[in-house]
């Protein structure tokens, strides 16, 4: 199977690459994206005109429920959702049910994944058994099964003893440690920032104090252990000051934004709109703003859906008896294109970002649109209009605070290891 | 939304779940129909035929006396139906479990809810949630508010000093758990009022505190400086447990309202308790029971305004003031004659 893909322009941020030319497939691999290999003859030509043709999009976080929870999703419909999101590789978190602690549940992740015909779901192991913090799990056999790294999803670890054990026991096996920064205590079960909206409207609040210290701790402990983190999902200034000071101090660290925290804010909540309900919560103007220079300056290297599927009763109650999360996949082009028409990133960074920059977090051969490299592709149209509702929505959760809004700039086409995945029209 | 939820497209009440949003003229008009209401409570009959035929439901999911006494009272006293419903609530119940309940009662041809819960945000996602048809008022909604215990408050204050511009009233106590806090500071502040002021160690305020429109004090002997009117709120038991404070006996020394304390107030300051009051932990007996005490007027003055509340969510006109003066025969009402 050859494709070419015509007169798009090309946007490769790790190859340096942005002009209008053509890109070649063969046999699910990038063959080249300069002159045309001598006797290619497609089997299918892909006019992307007008259109960007970038590395397919890597997304460090996300959950498709499934198994446990199948009544928010399935991950028949949540693969859709991410094809049409332009999304070829998805990091899935552990806490799924059953928990991934056990190669047996990586091996039943990869059949469902085979099952959905989207096989580039990279599970992420538990840090420890069951996620409860107490004890390590089998991190090398769950390295072996295929997990990509290990963490703790949003659970806490129970002390701090545990945790430098746990990525001492890592660091043994070369396993990259996702870190959701979250001191339980003194989230204190909180659904909201603790400022200024929370106090009017009376809700259990969670200070940024809560990432930061957990954030601190375990800069510490990756520096006494040498264990490689990401920080995932960053919501605070104080944090990206954070990884900005250990990064100039050397540490071999990495962090993402989820995609909402760059664009909504406590101010956004309508009181009580359970779509607004997040966790980490949405903070200030202030907040949104350092993140999104961390972004721009590198601080932050990557962008990830943190894509969290609902069922409509998992958000039918008073805000803080609902169920945290935003159904996001399907959002994540537009909204990282509105961050470059607001100019607080080039589109070029925007693709990094969700391509090469998870990449790299990953330690994957993707991300790219090297010649050899899988042919992970995503073609978008960047002035195309639409409107997040029923009949343009994928994701089986409809769990987002922009459901009903007219949003610009739509994936076409999605390519996954030269297989198309998804095409619009 | 908050606002727009609560008006019907006239800009009438149609539910009452926050004092956020409203105007001014809006509780000045709660206040004087509740002013038309309070003196029917003395007469031998006490009783009007505004929301004859009406259904109410008494819908706690947390447990009251004084509050659901003085709806149902006041639901009565206009000739409503009204049903109580105790639903103890547990930490697992789900939204959908709350949303049946509203459905199952809807079914049933109610027309008003008066809603307690014990989360905040429970009664606008009933509003929202509910038949056009029904209004519905909260009486309490986590650490949200409790509009109609700041609406009696206010009726209380206004009873005793009329003019709001020039009152400095102070909230003592538990302000970060305390609905009844949160309503009052915002009723105070769209009435006028010259200065609120918060008195509370650090762990019972909540944060940016100063952004809901008040000073702050971590003293009492200061705080009670040129005040007005002393709000006491009263300290849950738990506060000890879960480390915000050290003993009952610690809190009573530092913000316990004592006759000697109450000395540094306003010679003709007037004291307030939403109830029920913890005595010697919040309260000295002395100045509970004391000369300068309104607590059981407040008592008494949460009927006719949940009177007014509820006429006025039912779009009922608002009685002139006076008109029940000689409530004894009221034409066609025979079920208060009983």
């Amino acid at each position: 199977m050859k494709i070419l893909i015509d007169h798009g322009r090309i946007i490769d941020p790790a190859n340096d690459i942005d002009r209008v030319g053509s890109v070649y497939i063969k046999h699910g691999k990038i063959v080249s994206v300069t002159d045309e290999p001598a006797g290619f003859k497609p089997d299918t030509v892909i006019n992307a005109e007008n259109q960007i043709v970038c590395p397919g999009f890597i997304d460090l976080s996300a959950r498709l429920r499934d198994m446990g929870h199948s009544r928010k999703a399935t991950f028949k419909s949540e693969v859709l959702a991410a094809a049409a999101a332009g999304v070829t590789t998805l990091c899935l978190q552990p806490d799924t049910v059953p928990v991934i602690d056990t190669p047996a549940v990586v091996e039943l992740i990869k059949e469902l994944a085979e099952k959905a015909r989207y096989p580039q779901i990279y599970a992420v192991g538990a840090l420890t058994q069951k996620l409860e913090g107490a004890e390590l799990s089998s991190m090398l056999s769950l390295k072996q099964a295929g997990c990509i790294a290990v963490g703790n999803a949003n659970q806490p670890v129970k002390n701090l003893l545990i945790l430098r054990r746990a990525m001492e026991y890592a660091a043994s096996h070369d396993l990259l440690l996702m870190f959701r920064s979250n001191d339980f205590w003194l989230g204190n079960n909180g659904c909201a920032h603790e400022g200024a909206v929370a106090t009017r409207y009376g809700l259990p609040s969670i200070p940024e104090a809560a990432e930061t210290i957990a954030l601190a701790q375990c800069l510490e402990l990756a520096e006494l252990t040498g264990c490689r983190v990401h920080f995932g999902q960053l919501s605070c200034k104080r944090s990206v000051i954070k990884i900005h000071q250990a990064k100039k101090y050397g540490l071999k660290v990495s962090a993402d934004v989820a995609i909402h925290q760059l664009h909504l804010t406590e101010n956004d909540m309508t009181p009580f709109d359970s779509a607004y309900h997040v966790l980490p919560p949405l903070r200030t103007e202030d907040d949104k703003h350092y993140l999104r220079q961390g972004l721009a300056g590198t601080t932050i290297n990557s962008i990830c859906s943190d894509h969290q599927p609902h069922d409509l009763d998992a958000k039918l109650g008073a805000f803080p008896e609902t169920e945290p999360g935003i159904s996001s996949l399907e959002t994540l082009l537009p909204l990282m294109l509105k961050l470059v028409a607001q100019h607080a990133i080039t589109l070029e960074q925007g693709i990094a970002c969700l391509s090469a920059n998870p990449a790299r977090v990953l330690r994957l051969n993707s991300g790219a649109l090297t010649p050899g490299f899988s042919a992970d592709v995503c073609i978008f149209d960047p002035e195309l209009e639409w409107q997040v509702n029923s009949e343009n929505w994928k994701s089986q959760g409809v769990n987002t605070p922009f459901w009903g809004q007219a949003l610009k700039g739509r994936v076409t086409h999605t390519l996954q290891a030269g297989k198309i995945i998804h095409r619009l029209f | 939304m908050t606002d727009n939820l609560q008006l019907n497209a006239e800009g009438k009440l149609k539910h009452f779940l926050t004092i956020e949003g409203l105007s001014k003229a809006l509780l000045t008009e709660i206040l004087d129909t509740a002013e038309s209401f309070a003196g029917m409570s003395e007469h031998q009959v006490k009783k009007v035929p505004l929301l004859r035929g009406k259904t109410i439901v008494n819908l706690f999911f947390e447990n009251s006396t004084r509050t659901r006494t003085t709806f149902e009272l006041a639901a009565t006293r206009l000739s409503a139906d009204v049903i109580n419903m105790n639903i103890a609530t547990s930490a697992t119940s789900k939204g959908e479990s709350l949303l049946d309940t509203i459905r199952n009662l809807e079914a049933m041809f109610v027309d008003m809810f008066v809603v307690r819960h014990a989360l905040s945000g429970a009664a606008h996602f009933i509003a929202q949630q509910t038949a056009p048809h029904i209004s519905v008022i909260n009486a309490g909604d986590g650490q949200h508010a409790h509009p109609t215990q700041a609406m009696l408050d206010m009726f209380t204050i206004r009873q005793l000093k009329p003019d709001f511009s020039s009152l400095r009233v102070a909230i003592i106590g538990d302000i970060l758990h305390s609905r009844v806090a949160r309503s009052e500071i915002q009723a105070l502040n769209t009435l006028g009022a010259a200065e609120v002021r918060v008195i509370a160690p650090k762990t019972l305020l909540p944060a940016h505190v100063e952004s809901l429109g008040v000073n702050v004090s971590h003293n009492l002997n200061e705080g009670l400086k040129d005040i007005d009117v002393v709000m006491m709120l009263r300290l849950q038991k738990e506060r000890m447990s879960s480390a915000l404070l050290p003993s009952e006996s610690e809190y009573f020394k530092c913000f316990g309202l004592t006759e000697e304390k109450l000395k540094i107030a306003k010679p003709d300051a007037i004291v307030m308790h939403p109830g029920p009051i913890n005595r010697g932990v919040e309260i000295d007996s002395k100045v509970a029971d004391g000369p300068q005490s309104v607590i059981l007027k407040q008592v008494s003055n949460g009927i006719a305004v949940r009177m007014a509340v509820m006429a006025m969510a039912m779009q009922t006109a608002a009685p002139a003031p006076g008109r029940f003066s000689g409530i004894h025969t009221i034409p066609g009402d025979k079920s208060g004659v009983a």
